[in-house]
């Protein structure tokens, strides 16, 4: 028989925990959902837009009666809970309802903060929490006029917003000298201030409630300076309390809210909490995206699922009131230890302010346009060294002048039919409806609805920002640490970790070992830790063909009609007649209609069957042809140009050394594919510097240039260094190869690798530690003499029949 | 029924992997999974055609290898959010021996 899980609270971190757990683990538990509203659950974070007449509550629903029937959950809607019998293990509800527990999850939210002034129990005194207040609201503005808010905070700037929206006049009474000082520094705080009173909302500052004046129902306020205003209707929106009565009640920890540890388990081990009604680490959230983080940890906790921990959230804000754009996150006031990076343009109405430690981002306000808002977000979670581009930082991503365009994040600015996701045609207006209309707050569930940034994945950083701005404050760009895929929470670096600390030697003894959720993980973990394996333990030849995408698994690339592409490596892009004879030989024997010049300097031949790949391989093999690893997370090509045996302007060799390099790394696997390039001279015909490892000649040596990426988004290389010698040019190559196979995840170019852990990172291992590039060229050079195998030649002589054969042919 | 016909032993087919039997009528894909169990499945991905025995098998699924539908192995039934279906054919073990009958389970078009 299944435990008992019951669950106090129906709001969004209760029932966003119970969807985490029925997604790993549906057979759990029985289920039972007490809930004090007469609703199913609804996005709370979007009353705002419902008052403001931007959205209907139906639209705002995240799960009806329905979902609860077809989840199996028992829903006790309308009925409070009252108290806790730790003892006997029971809850009771106000009806005498009573439901047993093994385990109890307590995500009872917060209450609205009255102030205790004489007349705040009048008729028309209500505050800004669910839809019977909204519902409150919008009565009120049908018949009465005047509207005082009490509260200058984000959710009392939101409801005078929305009142206002519904006809209604309304003063906003704030306690201190600028509005949401608790987001805000003083510059911005001022330019919201104006822009919402040009909008018509009036504002008393410094001003503090005395008491509420009414017979029946609310007319006056008055305040310490004894003067007074007309009102209506008066809202409180000056803050929230965790509620933890029950818990307290019930002999629970508590302090500002319900103490929990980084299992969201509370003293009470058989108890979690988690939501607005936590508090963890000293912290008790009143955001919703440490909410989802939490329902995380707590269902993988529930379902005896590993050992993944809450370590808390950065989170940031945003306002909603449409039209106005602010953003703040993180330590925006800074001290004597900090500089400040401001920004301001009165007339267009932009202000932003950087306030960065040790050229690291602590935090951010900003105003007007927070297009790269996201960006800072990520930087400062990431502690992101940003020495390299602080002269641009103030101007957003996309002014990185020499790095390239780096992520676009100028989604705001698109319109609805642009295209995102080039693999699979999804525009913005797609990927907007699925977050609305389907309700969705992750990346995943994106993917998964449209197939956006599911498949080459260079979208990704587009998608994140479009779900920020959709989203607002309530999507948080991901967890710290991202997990490798659904199997499992761990990332790619725990993995790896892993791998090196415990010497594991199979995907099944990973996947076991860290928890997988899967039996056998799914098609993005399982070749990223056969990838891993092979990295690590080079000679013990780990590699699991199933594990490998089909184009590594048959050594050619499918095409769109299933047949494949055949791709002979030319060395530095150098040929020989006879070599073209073979090539066009085996073109005619099998009839390939189309011969093609790649932008890496080979010749493709498409349109085969996979069962005559053995044998053109074999031809191939005959004219001293090998396997140009066309189809692989490898050395791609090393691209040249002609150099100084030819060229008038050459300065040195670039052939000689293309070939030099081509013949130290193929064959190797790496997270991506990598490709080079050697020009002769800074004229630089062989665009070496939009290459992963370019080299480009100059008259006293060679400039190294690393990171380049002429793809999706164009990223120019980063110089790296000079050096005098080609020895130098090969080890440092060999050194920088290892690096990025050792540190970067699978299927990360060494574009964004670097951009992720910095130029400086890579400079310190390579060039700044001469001891440390030569480990890492030695660790290259011996991992290289395993993987130096032609994989055409071991098929042509019959390898891997299995592959390149019908089991069976009828008819 | 008299239409099973015997395609190969278990062994012929990888561990999460799959094989093709090749017909006029189009290709039916044969998969095996970590338990040993044996599908069959039209070797077209309901989305844009791709070759499922060409895909990752996990669990009782295959990713196809264009763009990584997941199609429930049992049924051919894409996984959700995902629409479609491709057709199952029957398969029974008859000791290591796979036999599988050419009439598809009804449901999903066999195209």
């Amino acid at each position: 028989m299944s435990e008992k899980l019951v669950v106090i609270g129906n709001g969004m971190a209760g029932i966003r925990t119970i969807e985490e757990l029925l997604k790993i683990d549906p057979l759990a538990y029985d289920i039972t959902v007490f809930g004090a509203e007469p609703y199913g659950n609804y996005n709370r974070i979007m009353l705002s837009p419902v008052l403001a007449g931007d959205k209907t509550i139906d639209e705002i629903m995240l799960n009806d009666e329905q979902w609860y029937i077809d989840n199996h959950v028992t829903l006790h809607k309308g009925k409070e809970v009252t108290s806790i019998d730790r003892v006997n293990r029971k809850v009771i509800a106000s009806d005498g309802t009573e439901e047993s527990y093994d385990r109890l999850l307590i995500a009872t939210g917060s209450d609205p903060f009255i102030i205790p002034v004489p007349g705040n129990d009048l008729d028309g005194v209500i505050s800004f929490r669910d839809i019977k207040d909204v519902d409150a609201m919008m009565e009120a503005s049908k018949k009465h006029k005047h509207a005082v808010v009490i509260g200058g905070g984000l959710l009392g700037l939101e409801a005078a917003n929305g009142l206002m929206q519904q006809g209604m006049s309304v003063t906003v009474v704030h306690l201190m000298d600028k509005l949401m000082e608790r987001q805000m520094d003083a510059p911005a705080a001022a330019m919201l201030k104006e822009s919402l009173e040009e909008r018509g909302l009036h504002f008393l500052m410094e001003a503090s409630t005395e008491s509420i004046i009414g017979k029946d129902r609310v007319e006056k306020v008055r305040f310490k300076d004894g003067s007074e205003i007309y009102a209506d209707l008066v809202v409180m929106a000056v803050g929230i309390k965790p509620n933890i009565k029950l818990a307290q009640d019930a002999g629970i920890h508590c302090e500002r809210g319900i103490v929990v540890n980084d299992t969201l388990q509370t003293y009470d081990p058989s108890i979690y909490s988690v939501g607005e009604c936590a508090q963890h680490r000293g912290i008790a959230y009143g955001l919703v995206a440490p909410l989802f983080e939490m329902a995380k940890v707590c269902a993988n906790h529930l379902a005896k699922m590993g050992i993944g921990r809450y370590e808390g959230t950065m989170t940031s804000t945003k306002l909603k009131v449409t039209g106005i754009d602010l953003f703040s996150a993180g330590d925006f006031n800074g001290d004597d230890t900090t500089d400040e990076l401001v920004f301001q343009d009165k007339a267009r109405g932009v202000y932003r302010k950087i306030v960065v430690k040790d050229n690291k981002i602590l935090g951010a306000v900003m105003y007007g346009d927070t297009i790269d808002g996201t960006w800072y977000f990520d930087l400062m979670r990431d502690e992101t060294d940003i020495s390299e581009f602080r002269e641009n930082l103030l101007f957003g991503q996309a002014h990185l002048g020499d790095s390239g365009h780096g992520d676009d994040n100028r989604v705001a600015a698109m319109s609805d039919n642009a295209e995102i996701c080039g693999c699979n045609g999804v525009t913005k207006g797609e990927i907007v409806n699925a977050i609305t209309v389907n309700k969705i707050f992750t990346l995943d569930e994106v993917r998964a609805h449209t197939k956006a940034s599911s498949s080459c994945g260079s979208c990704t950083g587009l998608v994140e920002s479009l779900m920020s701005h959709t989203l607002g404050g309530d999507y948080s760009t991901a967890p710290h640490l991202k997990p490798i895929c659904g199997c499992t929470d761990k990332s790619h670096d725990q993995v790896r970790e892993a791998i090196a600390e415990n010497g594991f030697k199979s995907i099944h003894t990973v996947m076991e070992a860290m928890e997988w959720k899967t039996p056998d993980g799914c098609s993005k973990c399982r070749p990223a830790i056969n990838y891993y394996l092979v990295c690590k333990f080079p000679e013990l030849n780990l590699d699991d063909s199933q594990s490998r995408f089909i184009n590594e698994r048959a050594h050619a690339n499918i095409q769109g009609d299933g047949t494949y592409s055949v791709i002979p490596r030319m060395w530095g892009g150098m040929t020989t007649p006879q070599e073209l004879r073979a090539v066009a030989d085996a073109a005619e024997k099998f009839n390939v209609d189309t011969v093609h010049v790649t932008g890496g300097q080979r010749i493709g031949l498409y349109g085969l069957k996979k069962d005559e790949l053995p044998e053109i391989w074999d031809d191939l093999n005959k004219a001293g042809m090998v396997s140009g690893h066309a189809y692989g997370k490898a050395l791609r090509t090393v691209k040249t140009c002609v150099g100084k045996e030819w060229c008038r302007f050459g300065t040195q060799d670039s052939t000689g050394i293309g070939i030099k390099l081509e013949k130290m790394s193929w064959g190797s696997w790496m997270p991506h594919k990598f490709k080079m390039a050697a020009s002769g001279c800074p004229r630089n015909c062989a665009e070496a510097t939009i290459k992963d490892y370019g080299v480009v000649c100059v008259d006293s040596g060679y400039e190294i240039h690393v990171g380049g990426n002429g793809g999706i988004k164009v990223r120019a290389t980063d110089l790296l260094c000079n050096v005098e010698t080609e020895e130098e040019v090969l080890e440092y190559s060999a050194a920088y190869i290892q690096l990025y196979r050792e540190e970067a995840h699978y299927l990360e170019r060494t574009a964004p690798w670097i951009e992720r852990v910095g130029l400086s990172h890579v400079k310190e291992a390579l060039v700044d530690d001469s001891q440390r590039r030569k480990e890492l060229a030695e660790r290259f050079n011996y991992s290289q003499t395993f993987m130096q195998d032609d994989p055409w030649q071991e098929r042509a002589k019959g390898g891997e029949a299995h592959e390149f054969t019908p089991l069976k042919v009828i008819g | 029924m008299s239409d099973w016909i015997e395609v190969g032993t278990l062994n012929d087919i990888p561990k999460l992997g799959a094989r093709v039997v090749s017909r006029a009528e189009g290709d039916i894909a044969v998969f095996r999974t970590a338990e040993d169990k044996v599908f069959a499945l039209r070797d077209k991905c309901p989305h844009k055609g791709g070759q499922l025995s060409q895909g990752i098998v996990h669990g009782d699924r295959v990713a196809c290898p264009l763009h990584d539908w997941k199609i429930g192995l049992d049924t051919g039934t894409a996984v959700a959010p995902d629409e479609g279906c491709a057709a199952s054919f029957p398969i029974k073990m008859e000791g290591e021996k796979i036999m599988l009958s050419l009439t598809p389970e009804e449901g999903c078009p066999n195209n």
